[in-house]
């Protein structure tokens, strides 16, 4: 018995949690202990699970004893864990945050006790998501972390947030019926929806229906991951959120899309001849989203946006279905997260301090209290891309792995990522410049609280409301832990860079994977169709022609 | 694989109609439409497992293949569960809508349209940059601040009268001369302007 059994534990750990604090929802004290001594145990688990492979290797974990075609697998490998500690430790902050939240204001009301039972139940549905080797379960964690988000995206149930809400839902179930529609077809098409199984049947139909089930499935994670032109829905519904939610929301429900993505690249259909529309959409999403960024005042929006536009680079260094590339998104994502958050819950303090998130009515932060500066500034930079941060690493990596592939689409994409990393440092510069840098006197309509005495910036009271600290410590304590292990992503960038690598590796390899779970004799089959996708697209034009005419000929 | 033609119809229907209402903006009408695409899509999965068949594992003497494949029907039975809690909620929503803003439609954006309408000139970055650039104090420049401010003192309205100030009255000169940076009367403040 290995450490890797314990892999359900990651699933099964917050929905226990979500149990007891349901049960406790009259007592909030004994609430936040529980949730926050589930996740911390949830994230203890998952650093033991990723220590077990870190050097490299695959368990399967059967779950009621089904064996592997039938049954419901959990996979435990490199990428999922390190995509489970970094979403775990994520999630530990902003819990921390949010209770530091409820408990600054004194909220016991009844709406917002459901909080903590909701957010556990998130938490396993992206663990689950992670975990799974089975599309069908993969359907069943993303049901179960949309369903979360639908609670606490309209949390209060306020005329802006429910506004967004609808448009949050429906968009989030036509996705998923597309998904659901392209599973039916999958099962259909092959008879199995075991991922592993897939990968060996998959390839035996012929290419026509490859790559509509290809499509199909793409077009469902896209909408997820907020890819253009399926992003639409984002900056439109995640502002008007609380911004623990919002924070929580920008780092993993896209991140959960992306990850299903590379699974459908990797796993499913590695070197398929989508390669290159996909590198198209991700120079779109990060050129329209950047610009889209560089319009707005809110800086929640324009979070928004350079949210949706940092997608692009995943997707790019996916598209490219080269080890290199392939190490580079799983590095970039892992860094996006980390920084997206922590960006989104210094907003949040921004906002209590300023009053405020629109940068037109904030002004001289910096004086006001220069930790939030700093808590601003460091991720800000590393979103950027400045030298030394894990932002830059990881777009350099993906520019190398872009000239190594030396197509002219790969070179305009090296292009269109180094436009939109300057883009993105113009847009937070501005956010700088106005919100920290100018005087209190040059905002338009400031909030009374920003210009509330400077004495009181640390642990101030807003104007004509009962006494309010600002800024609390526990919600400064965890956006400063989260910035800080944004930092140690770049100190431990190169374990890290290694440890994406291999996975890249055993990703594109196959085997290991398909071993895992089918047992040590299952066939692998041949990547010869992955060679020709990287001499380029009309190579694969014309096997996708001759396979069409061949299906037609039978 | 054969499949039943009727579910195939039945199905195409459910999902035109669907399409059809998800695209109509009144609320209701989106949870209708949102419902017939997730009836529409079990039909599909129902189909894939064939023709109907003899209940699986119910006896030990039936012939395999005669069975009705079990796997499409624990996939409709955990769909028709996820559908049924999100057409709970989004009726809650759509309640909430209508106890709001009574009505039920969807509502435009505010502040995307208001981001659309802003003008692309911005006041901050694409002003004419101001004279007064220098965060030192203008006592360097100009005895009296007359020669480096923005408007010439000429065109200043210089009020005849004696002004107010404190506990006494100073001359209308004075006053304006008070107003103006680099004053003697006004303290230099840390960050070189005046008080």
């Amino acid at each position: 018995m290995s450490l890797a059994s314990l892999a359900p534990l990651a699933v099964v750990l917050p929905i226990l949690g979500a149990a007891l604090t349901f049960m406790l929802i009259r007592h909030s004290r004994a609430q936040r202990a529980v949730s926050i001594a589930l996740l911390s145990l949830t994230l203890l688990l998952e650093c033991l699970l990723l220590a077990s492979v870190w050097d490299g290797g695959t368990e399967a974990v059967n779950i009621g004893g089904w064996l592997p075609p039938w049954g419901i697998v959990l996979v435990v490998d490199q990428f999922s864990c390190l995509m489970l500690v970094v979403s775990s430790a994520v999630s530990l902050a902003v819990l921390v945050y949010a209770t530091g939240q409820g408990m600054a204001d004194g909220d016991q009301d009844a709406p917002l006790s459901v909080f903590h039972p909701t957010y556990l139940i998130l938490v396993a549905g992206v663990s689950n998501a992670f975990l799974s080797g089975d599309l069908f379960n993969l359907y069943v964690g993303f049901e179960i972390l949309l369903t979360a988000s639908y609670v606490l995206m309209t949390l209060g149930g306020t005329g802006p947030r429910i506004r967004a809400g609808v448009t949050y839902v429906v968009v989030s179930v036509v996705s998923s019926v597309l998904f659901l529609i392209a599973i039916a077809m999958v099962y259909g098409a092959t008879g199995t929806i075991n991922m592993a199984d897939l990968a060996i049947k998959l390839a035996e139909l012929d290419q026509g229906t490859r790559t509509l089930l290809h499509v199909m499935l793409l077009v469902a994670f896209g909408i997820k991951a907020a890819v253009f032109p399926l992003s639409f829905w984002l900056p439109d519904s995640y502002p008007t959120a609380p911004a623990p939610v919002t924070a929580v929301f920008a780092g993993l429900l896209t991140k959960v899309g992306v990850y299903a993505m590379v699974r459908t690249e990797t796993l499913l259909f590695p070197g398929d001849s989508l390669n290159t529309p996909l590198m198209v959409a991700a120079l779109l999403t990060m050129v329209v989203g950047i610009l889209g960024a560089l319009a707005q005042s809110d800086i929640k929006r324009l979070l928004s946006f350079t949210l949706v536009s940092h997608i692009g680079y995943m997707v790019f260094g996916l598209a490219m279905s080269s080890a290199a590339g392939l190490a580079a998104a799983v590095f970039y994502v892992a860094h996006h997260i980390t920084i997206q958050t922590s960006l989104f819950l210094v907003t949040g303090l921004i906002e209590r301090r300023g009053g405020s998130s629109s940068v037109d009515r904030l002004a001289g932060l910096a004086k006001l209290s220069p930790l939030l500066a700093l808590l601003f500034f460091v991720p800000a930079m590393n979103l950027a891309g400045i030298p030394p941060f894990s932002g830059f690493l990881g777009k350099l990596g993906l520019m190398q792995a872009g000239v190594q592939l030396g197509t002219p689409l790969a070179y305009t994409l090296v292009i269109g990522g180094m436009l939109t990393s300057l883009l993105t440092l113009l847009a937070v510069a501005r956010v700088w410049n106005r919100a920290f840098w100018r005087k209190p006197e040059d905002a338009e309509h400031p909030d009374p609280v920003l210009l509330a005495h400077a004495k009181d910036s640390a642990t101030g009271h807003r104007a004509g409301k009962r006494n309010v600290i600002l800024l609390p410590r526990t919600m400064v304590g965890s956006t400063l832990g989260l910035v800080v292990l944004g930092v140690a992503l770049t100190v431990f960038a190169g374990p890290l860079f290694q440890v994406a690598g291999q996975s890249a590796e055993a990703m594109l390899e196959r085997s290991a994977y398909i071993q895992a779970v089918l047992g040590e004799h299952a066939p692998v089959p041949s990547l010869a169709v992955k060679d020709s996708a990287l001499n380029g697209s009309a190579l694969n034009g014309g096997a996708l022609n001759g396979s069409a005419l061949n299906g037609g000929q039978k | 694989m054969s499949v039943n033609l009727t579910l195939l119809t039945v199905m195409g229907a459910l999902y035109a109609c669907g399409i059809y209402l998800i695209l109509e903006r009144s609320l209701t009408r989106v949870l209708l439409g949102l419902m017939l695409l997730a009836n529409a899509t079990n039909l599909l999965i129902l189909a894939t497992g064939g023709y109907a068949g003899l209940a699986p594992f119910f006896s030990k003497d039936t012939d395999p293949a005669a069975y009705n494949d079990p796997l499409p029907q624990a996939l409709i039975l955990t769909s028709i569960v996820i559908s049924f809690a999100v057409t709970a909620f989004m009726l809650g929503i759509i309640y909430r809508t209508w106890v709001l803003a009574r009505q039920d439609e969807i509502q435009d954006d505010l502040e995307d349209r208001r981001v659309a309408a802003t003008p692309s000139f911005d006041a901050e970055d694409d002003a004419v940059i101001p004279v007064e650039t220098s965060e030192f104090p203008l006592t360097m420049l100009g005895a009296d601040g007359a020669g480096v401010s923005d408007s010439p003192i000429s065109d200043a309205p210089v009020p005849e009268a004696p002004v107010p100030a404190g506990g006494r009255t100073i001359s209308g000169e004075a006053a304006v001369r008070e107003e103006k940076p680099g004053s003697a009367n006004v303290e230099i403040s840390p960050e070189g302007g005046g008080k």
